[in-house]
């Protein structure tokens, strides 16, 4: 057995994390800062953590992730880093030319209190910042929250630092697409589109961490939003601001900022927050919806009700992220299917009443866990197993030990393509999701079923 | 560990020679840095006694140059106690570096049977919270140590101490002495905070310290066996350790231990009961060989199971070593009984490989050792360096004596040893020592990387994004190998990729075996139709010959 020694009585811990269901705030503010056209993120702290987290996101990606580090030695950890970031912005800028350097925080230079703000005023007073470019900063200390609070404080940086009123409303939507995979940005722009609503859709992985391969290497890839999109942020009619952990801090922090009215959703995962989605999109740019997204809803809903008997009432256990799990738990329940254990490492008590909200009338105990673990899921596995996991690559090793199907979803996926190409947001992706969720289903049914009840058609 | 001499290697005709693509790869550079980067990139020339250029190396990288570098946390929990499989590793810390070294690096392990200990697949943190952080964090540890002690009833805790856990003053040694008396069982911590040193360099040495005087000695059973080794500075990454003891089982050697690939606490324990102790990774485990040395009286010898070759050539050191005619023979068997299928591999491969031209920018020895399986297929090494060595695994252990000690390096404990009173027993006398010399084989010596390199070719210390850039623009390699960071800006310019630190996908590469796993992986990498593809038709060819005409 790969994890031979989890027990399935659960000993209550308050001080030990096995196995964890989160990481550190600093690699989600690296992800986002990536979505800046010609940005490179910047890790203030030692080496270790941008190799990690550029490490993380290369294999999750396997795509090449840029971003440099204030490479802090015991020297600066005692004295502070500021010789260390001034230094880094002018050879950086000097080298690699970017248009941004998105500097995020670790809990090194958040515990010696470095304050960015002054350090970058300083790196502008004495001419270490070229004219037209800039440096914007999240505070993101591994020590709160998780990667998914750390995405959300770049996407703040982003307004605080660029967002700007130009004293009109122009006739356009903000996207705040949330913690979410290139492909899914780039779905959440393709839907906006149908619809005719121009939008400016902040951040934006895609064709920087799904680009093509033409045998020319660009440091700076074709995709990301653009420092004048940003800017011009603060002048749109409103902002819809998807996932309210990762989108919406900064969806709030443009309204005080610029004024700009803001609708915080989930994350459009399935097919009532697609609907959601699409209806405020609507209301909020006055369009019709056309034709064309009725048809991709009506694929959707088709699919569910050709197939819904092997959904019915299977089990399903699931950890990741709190916007997509809360999202998805409710697309799993609206399909009659039990999502019964359900974890994130995230800390933030909303996530547990929002679950057992969606869960009431699951007729089966829930167990849900905010500042939870893989162990922890486990454990409960082992007491009241499920016919499904779903979650991110580490969950493979529960899924062969209590021999379970496992559906990749989530941050990281290490082992498999096709989560930074194929969308699992909007009506297209819950088909997506839903084909993901058969073949793992009905694969082990055609694995397990005896010769003679052994299904041609299903 | 000079298999050819300078004469055998020759000189390298470079279309753009290294003297002036250093010009080339510093030139962007602010002055400052660019003068010192250009201490750390050298062109290659060796002495007919070998000796070579100076390189700068071992320090600190500059802020804003994206290095290849990680810390040394990285250093002492991922590469060194990583692949300990019965030690519960406990990161005391955010959960960050726990989490981002949990299951990495491919080290392969196999426990003895369903009960023996395995956390290899599990992650420990104490994951810190601001509320630490203000507080301090040694209760929080404490409490997590009796939790993992209560539930996993570990022989062994190792503590890891990131960087905050050094800034707020939590004495990670202070606990482990603590639940050590407590608990009944060996706990003990590593102050291996991230910013300690200037790369991972800096944690191998703090695991290595850590290692020696918490656990090795520990138990004094004799193990069974004539011929007893330790297998020092092998991780096992795709299952390499797994090759190397078939190895030695068929011989008939005996390994004590191994740091630490495929290891365990008892044979660290044990392992001051060998007879000679093998160093594979130098940079990253001489520390403990010269410590044992010291104390229990084993010699080290440098060798490398990295190739076919280079595999005989340390099965017959240690058959030297040992001074036994039927050892000695076994060896001659099993190279005899492996070699002929290697070579079948080797000229068909090099038949669709030769004439191709390397990189490599990794580690602190596998840069080297990965060089003589370049060169049997008939490719050529144009460029190398490492990630986070010194200038002895460059430029070779004379130049130890006149290493300056700066004060990043001066911040890592160096231990000091004294011979065990009653367990110190010299293996050689001065006669064995001088029998050795005289059959070609050197105690505590390793040559280092430069040696066994061309002339004229470029040598280059902790390589930055740019010069990688720079590199493939002026010289176009057919195949660059570094880690996983690297790999896809690489691979993205059109110019296939190999990881060699976690070997990609593949592996076992030591051994006979290995080497004909590494060739055909090669084959397939630099030969891959798919590199033909990368333009699509309309892009080869814009301009429309002729138009099609509508009747």
């Amino acid at each position: 057995m790969l994890l031979r020694h989890t027990p399935k009585e659960v000993h209550e811990r308050t001080a030990l994390t096995v196995n964890p269901a989160k990481t550190c705030q600093p690699i989600g503010a690296m992800y986002a800062a990536l979505g800046i056209h010609r940005c490179l993120p910047h890790s203030h702290g030692s080496q270790g953590c941008y190799a990690y987290h550029r490490s993380t996101l290369t294999r999750h990606y396997k795509e090449p992730v840029m971003a440099a580090t204030s490479a802090f030695t015991e020297g600066a950890s005692v004295f502070g880093g500021q010789a260390n970031l001034l230094q880094a912005i002018s050879n950086i800028f000097t080298v690699y030319e970017p248009e941004v350097i998105a500097v995020h925080t670790t809990c090194l230079s958040e515990t010696i209190g470095d304050d960015i703000p002054q350090i970058v005023a300083k790196a502008r007073d004495e001419g270490k910042i070229p004219s037209g470019r800039y440096v914007i900063h999240a505070n993101t200390p591994s020590y709160v929250g998780s990667h998914v609070t750390g995405f959300a404080s770049m996407v703040k940086g982003m307004v605080d630092y660029l967002a700007a009123s130009n004293g009109h409303k122009e006739n356009r939507i903000n996207l705040i697409p949330g913690y979410v995979e290139p492909c899914d940005m780039e779905e959440i722009k393709r839907l906006a589109g149908e619809l005719g609503v121009p939008v400016i859709m902040f951040p934006d992985t895609s064709n920087v961490l799904n680009g093509p391969q033409t045998g020319k290497f660009h440091i700076y890839p074709d995709g990301g939003t653009k420092v004048e999109e940003l800017i011009a942020a603060g002048s749109s009619i409103g902002t819809v601001a998807l996932g309210p952990l990762a989108s919406g801090p900064a969806a709030r922090a443009l309204d005080t900022k610029c004024k700009v009215p803001c609708e915080i959703l989930n994350l459009p995962i399935g097919l009532r927050s697609t609907d959601t989605f699409i209806d405020t999109l609507r209301r909020i740019a006055g369009v019709t919806v056309p034709e064309s997204i009725n048809i991709e809803r009506g694929r959707l809903v088709d699919v569910i009700t050709d197939m819904h008997q092997y959904f019915y009432h299977r089990k399903v256990a699931l950890a990741g992220d709190p916007d997509q799990l809360v999202a998805l738990t409710e697309f799993l329940v609206d399909l009659d299917m039990w999502p019964i254990h359900i974890v994130t490492g995230t800390p933030g008590k909303k996530f547990e009443k929002r679950i057992k909200e969606i869960t009431r009338e699951v007729p089966h105990p829930v167990n849900v866990r905010a500042t939870g673990d893989l162990f922890l899921l486990h454990q409960w596995l082992k007491s009241e197993p499920v016919d499904l996991l779903l979650g991110n690559t580490y969950m493979k090793y529960i899924a062969r030990d209590e021999d379970i199907p496992l559906v990749r979803f989530g941050f990281p996926i290490l082992d498999r393509i096709g989560h930074s190409y194929f969308p699992t947001v909007g009506y297209r992706g819950g088909l997506r999701l839903l084909e993901k969720i058969l073949d793992t289903l009905l694969d082990r049914q055609d694995r397990d079923a005896p010769e003679e009840s052994f299904e041609l058609v299903m | 560990m000079a298999t050819l001499t300078p004469e055998d290697l020759g000189s390298l005709v470079l279309d753009i020679g290294a003297d002036e693509a250093k010009k080339e790869l510093v030139g962007k550079y602010p002055t400052k840095v660019a003068r010192k980067r250009a201490k750390q990139i050298v062109a290659n020339q060796v002495e007919p006694d070998l000796t070579v250029p100076e390189i700068q190396s071992n320090v600190r990288t500059v802020p804003g140059l994206i290095s290849q570098r990680g810390c040394t946390y990285a250093g002492c929990k991922g590469v060194v106690l990583g692949p300990t499989r019965d030690i519960l590793n406990l990161t005391h810390g955010p959960i960050g570096c726990g989490f981002y070294s949990w299951l990495t690096r491919r080290n392969q392990t196999r426990p003895k049977g369903p009960e023996d200990h395995n956390f290899m697949t599990y992650c420990f943190s104490t994951d810190m919270q601001d509320e630490q952080i203000i507080f301090g964090g040694e209760k929080k540890l404490k409490q997590a140590i009796q939790e993992a002690y209560d539930i996993f009833k570990p022989k062994a805790i190792g503590i890891f101490a990131t960087c905050p856990v050094g800034l707020i003053g939590d004495d990670v040694h202070a606990v482990a002495r603590e639940m050590k008396e407590k608990l009944g069982i060996n706990v003990f911590g590593f102050s291996c905070e991230g910013y300690k040193g200037v790369s991972q360099s800096a944690g191998h040495h703090i695991a290595n310290n850590g290692v020696f005087t918490h656990i090795v000695g520990l138990d004094d059973t004799e193990p069974a066996g004539e011929f007893k080794i330790n297998m020092l500075g092998e991780y096992n990454i795709g299952g390499d350790a797994f090759e190397i003891e078939r190895l030695f089982e068929d011989i008939g050697v005996t390994l004590v231990s191994s740091f630490s690939g495929n290891s365990s606490y008892d044979q660290f324990a044990n392992s001051h009961t060998a007879d000679l102790n093998l160093i594979m990774c130098h940079r990253s485990i001489n520390y403990v060989a010269e410590m044992m040395e010291k104390k229990f009286g084993i010699p080290w010898l440098k060798v490398n199971f990295i190739g076919a070759g280079a595999t005989a050539k340390s099965l017959r050191k240690i058959a030297t070593y040992f001074e036994n005619p039927e050892l000695t023979a076994k060896v001659e068997e099993v190279v005899a009984r492996e070699l002929p299928a290697v070579e079948a591999v080797r000229e068909e491969v090099k038949s669709r490989c030769a004439g191709k031209r390397a990189m490599l920018f990794v580690g602190g020895s596998r840069a080297h050792h990965y060089q003589e399986l370049f060169r049997e297929i008939g490719m050529e090494i144009i460029a190398a360096g490492y990630e986070f060595a010194h200038r002895d695994d460059y430029e070779g252990r004379r130049v130890l004596p006149n290493l300056k000690v700066d004060a990043d390096s001066r911040n890592i404990e160096e231990l000091q040893v004294e011979a065990d009173p009653a367990r110190f027993r010299p293996r050689l006398d001065a006669a064995g020592i001088a029998r050795l010399e005289q059959e070609g084989i050197k105690l505590s010596e390793y040559q280092g990387m430069m040696a066994d390199m061309k002339n004229g070719a470029l040598v280059i210390d902790d390589i930055s994004q740019y010069e990688t850039e720079k590199l493939i623009e002026i010289y176009r390699p057919d195949i660059i190998c570094a880690g996983i960071k690297e790999k896809f800006a690489v691979q993205k310019s059109g110019i296939p990729m190999k990881q060699l630190h976690s070997y990609d996908s593949g592996g076992p590469y030591a051994g006979f075996q290995g080497a004909i796993n590494f060739w055909r992986e090669i084959d397939r990498l630099v030969n891959s139709k798919v590199w033909k593809y990368l333009q699509a038709p309309w892009q080869e060819h814009p301009e429309l010959a002729a138009k099609y005409v509508w009747e």
